[in-house]
């Protein structure tokens, strides 16, 4: 079929790439690359300065950059790569022209605009309010501002994902259902859309009050509104995440899902309940009763945790099964010993995987469970938990998934593949042990968003035991770490853009092929006869047993403190 | 064939699962059920539950409370800025001031003992942390959050500020006496 859009065929992967389309890929990914330079750069300050024994900043600019770390990181750095990503999931998965490639560059620029804002505002010293912002602590008109606009362009963003999907959709591109990477994409999708009008709905008043039109904003409901837009950010980069891995073991091992229906479901799970588990920041806050905060934390009796869990056993096992299609069926685990552990964009998606999985799941279910937030609340343990989900789990997913994309859409070979075999290692397993020190010493009661656990100067300073300071001491060592394997993933990503050598890249034509259903096809799956992922399984109860153990050590724990009620 | 393609069958949802799957979908299931109803347990059963009786309160009201807590209960004085110790008797209403970049006054309260305990804050968002108890509640300005607390155990307690107040968060921190009689 022809059309009057210019596509191209990557003669390595077989995708089809829209011109328009392919263009706004790259420069939202390169936006995101930047925004991670800068991010990463002073993460590597403020790492040194909670290291107690260096404490490199003093307070102010600390606490400045702290505020900028967050939101370049955990904002701007994940929403670039994931409106890439929906392109990606959409035009190009779907062989579709993307829809409205002008407005998507006016988003592009919104975005950038927005950002560049809110951070001339942090770093003249005018907003360190923290990602939070939490009112009536004021920043600048600036820093709301530059939030709005970059909300406003992702917002945008969004629609032109979906826009596509109806393109693609009318325009027959593709037979049968969309793909279940795109599925998952539309799933992120989804709850960014309302992710973004919570942001707008708190953000916008919030930007009256800093420049004096609205009188005062009440902070539970900042906070209560605040979050629906904080922690859902976090569930786009799940749902996004969970596509790419998903793509990832389709990509690498040609696995195909053990069941659409089961995998859907679960993403269909997210956009249910995980808007609810934003509760769980509200659980230590006075004024809300506890039936609201057990039914809203319990995510409606945990079914988005059960959808996490589900995706965890379901992306490995379609991996087992593609393994064992390919003969590796020695024992519980020839499949994953055989697997390509120096192909980065396995080892960095598995890695994500179990991270995710065993540090950031669990840690998040103790979080958001009503009495135990109580000895966790604004502890440090708090960032462990994140950095394990959005650091390991998504940055790394996506890092994984770049490995892919330099050939494929870049058209450049990668340089230093020495060097890229081992940055998921160095980066997952720096971070690893700088997020079980952070919740290590979060156990101790160390406070996040705290210059200095000395105390220094304050007329009654308290005294944390020395183990805190050990603990602090490994998550600045695991933090170096992981920060050079950061920056080992942005010296071989630009490194290649600039410098990799020039592949073919197929040449631009009108002529566009439909995207065919598979035509091989077992018609039932695998066949539910048999136990088809047996070693996946025991994975999942290896998990299991860390999950209830720790669990429980918990609520041992809580048991030994003041009666309170 | 595999995830960036369409489902190999039109009727996907059709598909039956692997057996696989449903046994860990089942197991899951129980274990999240079991982790909903830890919760409502904990609230019948346990001693640590977060109380959620609030009162809107304005500053100078909350205050005046404070003040008078203070004058009736003093025993004694700390720090050069002359902090009053206030020992209030068991059952009685004991206010706590959170302020930019302190808490206000200093508490001894009894080992095994019970008590209100009112907290609010005169500004922006704190964050009341009990150390070495590790025990963590969000003050908001406006809001008086009343909870009844028992130690039990005597000591030299630690109240830092874990919710980020502006430049001076660092610095704020008070001690907490529980004493045996």
């Amino acid at each position: 079929m022809t059309g009057t859009e210019l596509f191209r065929v990557d003669p390595r992967t077989g995708l089809q790439y829209h011109k328009s389309a392919e263009l706004l890929i790259k420069a939202n990914a390169v936006a995101a690359v930047v925004a991670l330079l800068v991010g990463g750069i002073i993460a590597l300050l403020i790492t040194l300065t909670r290291w107690q024994a260096v404490h490199l900043l003093d307070a102010e600019r600390f606490y400045m950059l702290l505020t900028a770390h967050g939101l370049d990181m955990l904002v701007i750095w994940v929403i670039f790569f994931e409106i890439a990503i929906l392109y990606f999931c959409s035009s190009t998965l779907l062989r579709s022209r993307l829809a409205t490639p002008r407005l998507a560059w006016l988003a592009f620029a919104l975005m950038v605009i927005g950002t560049v804002t809110f951070n001339v505002a942090i770093f003249t010293g005018n907003a360190t309010v923290m990602m939070t912002s939490y009112v009536p602590l004021p920043g600048h008109p600036a820093f709301y501002l530059g939030l709005i606009l970059f909300a406003v362009g992702a917002l945008i963003g969004c629609f032109i994902f979906l826009g596509t999907l109806v393109v693609a959709k009318a325009e027959k591109t593709y037979e049968g259902s969309i793909p279940l990477v795109t599925f998952g994409a539309l799933t992120a999708a989804i709850i960014a859309i309302f992710t973004i009008a919570s942001g707008a709905i708190i953000l916008i008043p919030t930007f009256l009050w800093s420049i004096g039109y609205v009188k005062s904003i009440d902070p539970l409901m900042y906070r209560t509104i605040w979050w629906a837009f904080g922690h859902s950010s976090q569930q786009i980069n799940v749902s996004a995440h969970v596509a790419v891995w998903y793509a990832i073991a389709a990509i690498v091992f040609g696995a195909k899902p053990m069941s659409e229906r089961v995998s859907r479901t679960a993403f269909v799970l997210y956009i249910l309940f995980l808007q609810l588990a934003s509760a769980h920041h509200l659980l230590a806050d006075p004024g809300l009763s506890t039936e609201w905060k057990v039914f809203n934390t319990s995510y409606a009796m945990y079914l988005a945790v059960l959808a996490s869990m589900i995706h965890g056993l379901t992306v490995p096992g379609s991996i087992e099964v593609a393994q064992r299609g390919k003969g590796f069926t020695k024992g519980l685990f020839e499949w994953i010993r055989k697997a390509p552990w120096g192909n980065p964009v396995f080892s960095g998606m598995f890695i994500s995987l179990i991270g995710f999985g065993f540090l950031g799941g669990i840690s998040g279910v103790m979080m958001g469970t009503e009495q135990l937030n109580m000895i966790i609340h604004n502890t440090i343990y708090v960032p462990g938990h994140f950095h394990a989900t959005v650091v390991i789990g998504t940055t790394l997913a996506f890092m994984a998934l770049t490995y892919f994309l330099i050939p494929s859409l870049f058209n450049r070979e990668m340089i230093m593949p020495g060097l890229a075999k081992w940055q998921p290692y160095l980066f997952g397993i720096g971070m690893g042990v700088f997020c079980l020190a952070m919740m290590g010493a979060g156990t101790l009661g160390v406070p996040r968003r705290h210059w200095d656990i000395t105390f220094a100067g304050a007329s009654l300073p308290y005294e944390f035991p020395g183990t805190a300071y050990l603990m602090l001491a490994i998550m600045g060592v695991g933090g170096v770490l992981a920060i050079i394997g950061g920056a080992a993933y942005i010296l071989i990503t630009v490194g290649s853009l600039l410098f990799g050598k020039r592949l073919d890249a197929g040449a631009y034509g009108r002529e566009m092929t439909v995207l065919r259903m598979p035509v091989d096809t077992a018609l039932t799956g695998h066949g539910h006869a048999g136990f088809v992922a047996p070693g996946t399984f025991v994975f999942a109860l290896v998990f299991l047993t860390a999950f209830v153990l720790y669990y429980f050590v918990n609520w041992k724990y809580l048991s030994t403190v003041w009666g309170l009620s | 064939m595999s995830a960036i393609q369409p489902p190999a069958q039109r009727i996907w949802w059709k598909q039956p699962l692997d057996k696989v799957e449903l046994v860990w979908i089942v197991i899951a299931f129980a274990w999240c059920m079991v982790m909903f109803f830890m919760m409502p347990y904990w609230h019948v059963y346990g001693k640590q539950n977060l109380s959620s009786e609030t009162y809107r309160v304005r500053p100078e009201m909350f205050s005046r409370a404070a003040e008078e807590m203070v004058a009736k209960w003093k025993v004694r004085e700390e720090t050069d800025e002359k902090i009053p110790v206030v020992a209030p008797p068991a059952g009685a209403d004991v206010y706590l001031i959170a302020r930019l970049w302190a808490w206000w006054p200093i508490l001894e309260l009894e080992e095994g003992k019970t008590y209100r305990l009112h907290l609010t804050s005169m500004d922006y968002q704190h964050g009341f942390s009990l150390q070495p108890e590790n025990v963590n509640v969000q003050v908001l300005p406006g809001y008086e959050h009343v909870m009844t607390v028992t130690p039990n155990r005597a000591g030299t307690y630690g109240i830092v500020c874990n919710e980020f107040c502006g430049a001076g968060h660092h610095k704020m921190v008070s001690k907490l006496y529980v004493v045996k009689k």
